[in-house]
């Protein structure tokens, strides 16, 4: 039984006098107890968007919402704004992008510790100080007593990042969402903030659903991982799967667009042409499609259905995967492969390279 | 903070020097000078030379300065033409009333203000919203002494709710022991001299307020909108905090950064505001004085008034200084 | 062949759909949200009427502004006055005057206080602005020196209260509508001087300026041809929020007995500061002026507003 079922959630701007936009359009994953969930995507795609609807901090007005999200038994979006305030903090807890605009300027680190405690704990006054010293330095700030009494412009940032991880895991949530945790921060300070949270994830058993466009951030921290284009997920499946055989196009061209050690000296990167604005709508079709080095006719009937075309529990929702050569049952699929010929052949030789 | 307001403080030297200088430079340029002035203008050229070496005009500028600036410093501003009395002394009769008022209406426009522009930008668009905004942008279009004429025509001439004109109705005034009428009745214990007090501030207070009022619920308004969308409010949020939590101490006190500058210089225009306002109420404070010292062409009082206000304006700023750095950490530390 | 166009045909197709509109300018794109603002287009039908009433009323007006046409009536009323009627659609004022003539014809001169009061604002201001945001941004130290004496001086004159200001340049000149002009523009000066240098501030710490003197652009070049072109929508929004203060203002100062005495000419302002001594007999004589100078400064703080918000990209959305 996962912790959290997240079934077809749809989100879609819209107010007065505006044409209607879907920022996530039916994504449905799930997360684990103690489980590291990885949301991956390009900026745009909607992977903050639902982690927003999540936690239920979406304005009210202007914005739909479809779909469940069930948590321990409750339906996350269907919660009265009473109950989903009672579990946010609690129960469900968020870390934001950057962390310097994330805390309050004119508030000391202290009070905005101690809050959370006070709201969610019942502490007040001297254990609620203590406690929150406490929380800093699990969370790996040098002299907590001293910096409660600081401002966050005193802090340095991979300190800050630090002291909203405090906040967080404070009430020692079921379930924790990082959107972009490490995206503002200098790369050794991600590379601390990123074992905390892993250390913090194991001690504690909180489940943690990660949100990143960093291939890296994935491959060191996740346990399951959902790629997420325009608004839907296009593919999933546990790491090593995923990185061993990246299958939808886009995933495919994802991990073709990173740089890597064992590639050959001097071999040009290869970037997913366009931009996410070059979309279609998932009504009409596969909106990876505009973009996309091998779409079919079959790709612009319809939204895809997400199916195994591997293996059990690797969910790809493409008419045309990439596929080894050998397994390709797929006749359009096996006639990209190794399509030399085809007009395509300068992507091709890239997917050659073993993952 | 000893520092910041003695560096302030400091800065105000520069600035009054500056000032002296245009002032001088201004008394100079009257039409026909000082002896004019006070001689009007049929006086014999005679009398304007006896006058002039009286005043000592006869001499170098920079000694005339020189004596202007050490007047000045003395805090001795001259002699009112019209009513013969020293300038300051005058002035320290009627400020207490013109305090009073301004305190009023600032009291007023704050505690409308605020709350009115922090609901509109809570209900963005919606009705209380529209009426806030579109009062306001009527507000600083209907000229002071406009205003003040209805006021007065309806609620005192026709409805007979408010005092028409005065500070107190002679015969229930309170002994004066501060100046401050109000004040006064409740020191003394005649506090149906303060009721009549305040019943004579109310009118002048709203209307002097209009401004205020109509510019803080903008200011208000537009910070609050700002700082909800911020991202520490949403972390806010995101802890599930209590609404009040999240209100006082995430947006309200972030978003009173710019409405106490506000505030502070609104204080200042008050004074100004306070000439049309005491003289349609025949509100006996500085501003009344000031109204009829302008019609007298009463150049002593009106030089002092201009210093007065520069020196009460760099006051309030400082206090708004002061203010700032106690709510924003940021800028305490330089 | 065939299929891979049609493939390529029905991808075009759908995309079509997707079209956003992207790279409007700034301007064209603030000029598209002003059209969509109501609060602009209601300012900007106020003022086209009141410029229209400015220019053809002195024309239109049915009677002499300044003659004292029902002098006898008014007199033989004995401060009865005489209301709204057929052939005086205002009624008359104390003199006997057609209140109606006198509210179109004092329309043109309320338009040209508040024009040339802002003019003079803008242009003195302007000049003064540039002159000390081009030694801040690019003068070295020395005109960072410049700057600040300036902007002391500039300080000092927002420390007086406007109307004080006016006041004191009043008294100077003498009663008269080049006077009240002045003095009202006076004030406005250190508003555009303020709002300028701040811009140009803000841009001359922008990267394109930054990459302009890396490659070795000529500072005069700069300034003329990067920096001030980027600072000008501000001060075309306070432009046409400082027409209403400045109608305002001048209203202030015909009210404590500084505006153009020469009845002939008449001007809203006055026009109300004559009606007060009458108010409680004829208040609408007073109410005329009034809800003229109102509506008109409405509109110039509507359109203001509005464009502020046009011109300001936080507020996109």
């Amino acid at each position: 039984m996962p912790l959290l079922t997240v079934d077809e959630l749809t989100v879609t701007f819209g107010g007065r006098g505006r044409t209607p936009s879907t920022a996530v359009d039916g994504v449905s994953f799930t997360v684990d107890q103690g489980q590291v969930v990885g949301l991956v995507g390009e900026s745009g795609c909607g992977k903050s968007v639902t982690s927003l609807a999540l936690m239920g901090l979406l304005p009210s007005k202007g914005v739909a919402i479809g779909g469940r999200a069930d948590f321990e038994g409750e339906d996350l979006l269907a919660l009265s704004p009473k109950r989903i305030r009672d579990m946010r903090g609690s129960q469900l807890a968020m870390i934001f992008q950057d962390p310097l605009s994330s805390l309050n300027p004119v508030v000391p680190i202290g009070v905005q510790v101690t809050e959370i405690l006070q709201r969610h704990r019942g502490m007040k006054g001297e254990a609620a100080r203590k406690e929150a010293a406490h929380l800093l330095d699990r969370v790996g700030i040098p002299d907590p007593t001293r910096r409660l009494k600081e401002y966050p412009h005193q802090l340095s940032g991979g300190m800050r990042q630090r002291a909203l991880i405090a906040m967080a895991v404070a009430c020692a949530p079921r379930l924790l969402i990082a959107d972009e945790p490490t995206t503002a921060l200098d790369v050794t300070i991600q590379a601390q903030i990123l074992e905390l949270l892993k250390e913090l994830v194991d001690e504690e058993g909180t489940a943690l659903l990660m949100i990143t466009h960093d291939l890296g951030v994935v491959a060191g921290l996740c346990d399951q991982v959902n790629v997420l284009y325009a608004g839907r997920a296009v593919e999933s499946a546990d790491r090593r799967e995923l990185f061993a055989h990246p299958t939808h196009p886009y995933a495919h061209g994802l991990l073709g667009s990173i740089p890597r050690l064992d590639a050959p000296r001097g071999e040009p990167l290869s970037p997913i042409r366009g931009s996410i604005n070059d979309k279609i709508a998932w009504a009409d079709g596969c909106a990876f499609a505009p973009r996309c080095d091998h779409y079919t006719m079959g790709c612009l009937t319809g939204t895809p259905e997400l199916t195994a075309p591997r293996t059990e529990g690797h969910l790809v929702r493409c008419v045309n995967p990439v596929l080894p050569q050998n397994s390709a049952e797929d006749s359009d699929g096996a006639e990209d492969s190794d399509g030399a010929e085809d007009s395509d052949g300068a992507e091709d030789a890239e997917k050659e390279v073993p993952a | 903070m000893l520092r910041l307001v003695v560096r302030r403080l400091l800065q105000l030297i520069p600035t009054l020097l500056g000032l002296s200088v245009l002032l001088f430079l201004w008394l100079n340029r009257l039409p026909g000078g000082p002896a004019s002035a006070i001689l009007g203008e049929r006086a014999t050229e005679a009398e304007v030379a006896r006058i002039n070496r009286a005043l000592g005009l006869d001499q170098p500028v920079y000694v005339q300065y020189g004596r202007f600036l050490k007047r000045i410093f003395e805090l001795d501003l001259g002699t009112s033409v019209q009513t013969g009395q020293p300038v300051w002394d005058e002035f320290a009769v009627r400020f207490p009333a013109t305090v009073e008022l301004s305190l009023m209406a600032m009291a007023i426009a704050i505690a409308v203000g605020i709350p009115l522009g922090y609901l509109a930008a809570k209900r963005r668009g919606g009705w209380l919203d529209v009426a806030a905004v579109s009062g306001s942008l009527v507000g600083i279009c209907i000229p002071v002494f406009f205003l003040a004429l209805i006021l007065k025509g309806i609620f005192a001439v026709n409805l007979g709710i408010f005092p028409s004109y005065g500070r107190f109705t002679t015969g229930i005034d309170a002994t004066s022991v501060t100046g401050f009428a109000v004040l006064d009745g409740i020191l003394t214990g005649e506090f149906d001299a303060s009721w009549d007090a305040i019943m004579h501030l109310v009118l002048p207070a709203v209307t002097l307020a209009s401004i205020p009022l109509a510019v803080i619920v903008r200011m208000t308004r537009a910070s609050v909108l700002e700082v909800l969308g911020e991202d520490y409010v949403r972390t806010a949020e995101s802890k599930g905090l209590q609404k009040r939590v999240v209100r006082a101490r995430h947006v309200l006190r972030n978003a009173m950064l710019p409405v106490i500058t506000a505030v502070g210089l609104l204080t200042g225009s008050l004074l100004s505001g306070a000439v049309l306002t005491e003289s349609v109420f025949s509100f006996n404070g500085i501003g009344n004085f000031i109204r009829t010292a302008i019609d007298a062409r009463d150049y002593p009082v009106l030089v002092g008034f201009i210093m007065f206000i520069a020196m009460v304006y760099v006051l309030i700023n400082l206090l708004v200084d002061l203010a700032y750095s106690l709510i924003d950490p940021r800028v305490r530390v330089h | 062949m065939s299929t891979k166009t049609e493939k390529i045909d029905r991808l075009a197709s759908l995309m079509q759909q997707h079209e956003t509109t992207v790279g409007a300018s700034l301007w064209r794109e603030a000029f598209r949200r002003l059209k969509a603002s109501k609060m602009a287009v209601i300012g900007a039908a106020i003022i086209g009427v009141f410029v229209v009433v400015a220019i053809v009323g002195p024309w239109v007006a049915p009677h002499s502004p300044s003659a004292q046409i029902w002098r006898g009536e008014v007199l033989v009323n004995q401060g009865e006055f005489v209301g709204a009627r057929g052939e005086n659609w205002f009624g008359l004022d104390h003199l006997g005057r057609d209140m109606f003539s006198r509210f179109l014809v004092g329309a043109r001169q309320t338009l040209l206080v508040g024009v040339v009061s802002m003019l003079i604002g803008l242009v003195v201001g302007a000049l003064i602005g540039v002159a000390s945001g081009a030694s801040a941004t690019l003068g070295g130290r020395a005109g960072q020196r410049v700057d600040n004496v300036i902007m002391r001086f500039i300080d000092m004159m927002l420390s007086l209260p406007s109307l004080l200001l006016a006041v004191s340049i009043a008294a100077v000149m003498g009663q008269s509508l080049t006077t009240v002009m002045i003095a009202v523009g006076v004030v406005q000066i250190p508003i555009f001087a303020r709002l300028l240098r701040g811009s140009m501030l803000a841009q001359g710490g922008s990267d394109y300026v930054l990459a302009a003197k890396a490659l070795g652009v000529r500072k005069k070049r700069i300034v003329l041809t990067q920096i001030l072109p980027n600072s000008l929508s501000p001060v075309i929004v306070q432009a046409t929020l400082s027409l209403a203060t400045a109608i305002i203002e001048a209203a202030a100062l015909s009210y404590l007995g500084l505006g153009n005495p020469d009845p002939a000419v008449p001007e809203w302002g006055v026009m109300l500061s004559q009606a007060q001594r009458f108010f409680d007999n004829a208040p609408m004589m007073a109410v005329y002026p009034a809800v003229g100078i109102i509506i008109t400064a409405l509109g110039f703080t509507l359109l203001g507003e509005a464009m502020r918000e046009a011109l300001d990209p936080k507020l996109r959305g």
